[in-house]
């Protein structure tokens, strides 16, 4: 009988091995069924633009977006290298010559895009949670104050970011006048349409974390006669870090997704706007190049969500907490 | 009385409830020396937790007061520190820094950082916790955690130290450790202490005075019984001793005769759910028949009587002969 429940080392290895291919290959198998699917399907679909790309076709725009991020890099660096030139030639000439440094101008490619969405989701998404985080470390505190905002969250929780983009565009165009911006206009008002959409997990959340600390800690607290401050900021932060991490990540997906409505709008050089340039443009290649990015944002959230779980299994204490 | 220490002066509890006022205590006073170990019992829901949060602060009495040498308390305070029945630990800190928080509050600007951190170890060392300091309490066992729970509260130096249930929530072995080591601890350092708890046994051990509670609504103090054994007391011996079982039985009559939960099948359900208290009291009551609870013998003061193994099942063989 207990022989039964002892399993051989080399049957073992096997298992763990089995396991291994099993969560590689399962997806692996499920992903040629679809992309299959996909080049099938594809065929069969007449455009304006020809036919919808399949994958193949897909994965070759892919790699020629590739060659033109370098072709462009190239012609920066020649530039920069002209310019330099130039004006060493100058000084040479007249010592007292005043020299011009300009920035190259050529058009940002598919990766200068990325890093501009980048930058601007996380601008947004910290100054969300700059405002969030303590709001709703008050609403969970104090009844009253949750009482008195609830109706607003809940009732600008909702709306969507195509909503809010007119009203941010005319104030931020308003408000924000500079001779010498620092930030571009449409930078400004995608990354403050992004904070205006994803504030609201993580304030619910960290209400919701902060009303939920264990009655008996907070008696600990009362006990040491913990001024109010401490007690935030020794038991009942800690406590309502798990819940706030939670909204962080739901407010981190949120502001990814209305980034690109966003910059589709705003015109923010960034992936949104890569998207609507090849809309507007409707050459033969625009639905590959366009499915290029749809892919790309799609894996962009992906990292984004893991690297905000890998961030909060750091911080939480609940290491047993299952994270997924 | 010149040498009471803390007073719970006529405190009185009502709660609002949308059926209106729920009257939890009514008209508790109590005296309690300096040094003196009192343990307060009754059934569940009888206010005994109300009281140990009114003498904590945590608490606001309706009527009365409680007076801690000579003043009159409001509001919390390290001077009458807390060990919860669910050790309470942040779990996000250590072993060391869990105790640390309270010591470098109740001591700061009196003691230096060396000092603080000799007493925190030295507090960890008096509950058998110094070898775990740097852990976090996820990963020690139950047990573990009260006792850094009572680290914590003493390192505190209270007046006075109030358990509520401090040993309910850990298996009946474990509890008997945790019992001696209070003891222990007691000897060392003679606190003036308030435990709530709902086991008789661990009343007697430990107890210098027993203050056994009514039921409620509007609980109030039923009968106090002074327990007179020598210390140190020894488990092992008191069980044959007939001083300590008259003790144990005058309690137990209180509990289940005179004070019987009104709503017993609530009651019954309630000892069965706390199967962690393998006590062998509360397993008699859920033997004993109805007829049976009638009848009581309460033995006269060092009334010899035989040693008997099973001391719990007392009442059930006495009231089976009778009947």
């Amino acid at each position: 009988m207990a022989n039964i429940s002892i399993t051989p080392d080399f049957l073992r290895t096997s298992i763990d091995v089995k396991a291994a291919l099993r969560a590689i290959l399962i997806p692996l198998v499920a992903i040629l069924i679809f992309l299959a699917i996909w080049e099938f399907t594809a065929s069969q679909i007449k455009t304006s633009l020809g036919l919808v790309p399949g994958p193949i076709e897909v994965s070759k725009q892919f790699s020629t977006l590739i060659t033109e991020h370098n072709t462009e890099r190239e012609k920066a660096a020649a530039f920069i290298e002209r310019q330099k030139i130039r004006n060493e030639k100058k000084l040479a000439k007249n010592p007292d010559a005043i020299v011009k440094i300009r920035p190259y101008t050529g058009a940002p490619t598919f990766f200068d895009q990325i890093l501009t969405s980048l930058l601007t989701v996380f601008t947004g998404f910290i100054i969300a949670s700059i405002i969030a985080i303590p709001i709703g470390i008050l609403s969970g505190l104090s009844q009253t104050f949750h009482t008195a905002i609830n109706p607003i969250v809940q009732i600008f929780k909702p709306i969507s970011p195509l909503a809010w983009l007119p009203i941010v565009t005319i104030i931020v165009s308003a408000v924000y006048v500079s001779d010498d911006p620092y930030f571009s206009k449409s930078f400004v008002t995608s990354a403050l349409t992004v904070t205006l959409c994803c504030m609201w997990p993580t304030l619910i959340n960290t209400a919701v974390g902060v009303a939920g600390v264990d009655r008996d800690l907070i008696n600990v607290s009362r006990v040491l006669q913990l001024s109010s401050l401490t007690k935030v900021y020794k038991i009942i932060l800690p406590s309502a870090i798990p819940m706030i991490f939670t909204g962080l990540r739901l407010s981190l997906g949120i502001g990814w997704m209305v980034l690109i409505a966003a910059e589709m709008l705003a015109q923010n050089p960034g992936l949104g706007k890569f998207v609507w340039d090849e809309f507007q443009n409707g050459s033969s290649n625009s639905l590959g190049r366009i499915m290029v990015a749809v892919i790309v944002i799609g894996i962009i959230g992906f990292i984004l969500d893991r690297l905000m779980l890998l961030i909060q299994s750091r911080v939480s204490w609940d290491k047993d907490a299952i994270l997924r | 009385m010149p040498n009471t220490y803390l007073k719970i002066d006529h405190v009185s509890k009502t709660f609002p409830t949308p059926t209106g006022e729920f009257c939890a205590l009514d008209n508790v006073d109590l005296a309690i020396n300096q040094g003196e170990y009192i343990s307060i019992i009754g059934h569940s829901g009888c206010g005994k937790s109300t009281v140990l949060n009114v003498v904590a602060g945590l608490l606001d009495p309706s009527e009365g007061g409680v007076i801690l040498e000579n003043r009159e308390i409001s509001g919390p305070g390290p001077d009458r520190a807390v060990v919860f029945q669910h050790h309470s630990l942040m779990p996000w800190l250590s072993v060391y820094e869990n105790v640390a928080l309270a010591v470098r509050r109740v001591f700061k600007g009196k003691k230096s950082k060396a000092e603080m951190h000799d007493w925190i170890v030295h507090n960890l060392t008096l509950v058998h916790m110094d070898h775990a300091m740097e852990k976090l309490p996820s990963e020690i066992s139950g047990g573990m955690k009260q006792r850094v729970g009572i680290a914590r509260a003493l390192a505190m130096q209270p007046k006075v130290l109030l358990m509520d249930e401090p040993f309910g929530a850990l298996d009946a072995l474990t509890r008997s450790h945790m019992q001696e080591s209070l003891m222990e601890i007691q000897t060392e350092l003679n606190n003036t202490i308030i435990m709530i708890t709902h086991d008789v046994d661990e009343a007697v051990l430990l107890s210098d005075k027993i203050i056994m509670m009514t039921n409620g609504p509007s609980a109030t103090i039923g009968e106090v019984l002074e327990i007179d054994l020598p210390r140190p007391r020894n488990r092992v011996r008191l069980a044959d001793n007939p001083t300590y079982n008259h003790y144990r039985q005058q309690v137990l009559s209180f509990l289940y005769e005179r004070q019987r939960n009104p709503l017993d099948t609530k009651a019954k359900t309630e000892v069965s759910a706390e199967t962690e208290t393998p006590v062998e009291t509360e397993k008699s009551v859920e033997n004993r028949t109805p007829e049976t609870a009638v009848t009581k013998s309460e033995p006269e003061k060092g009334d010899p009587q035989p040693p008997q193994d099973q001391p719990a099942l007392k009442i059930v063989d006495r009231s089976g002969q009778a009947a």
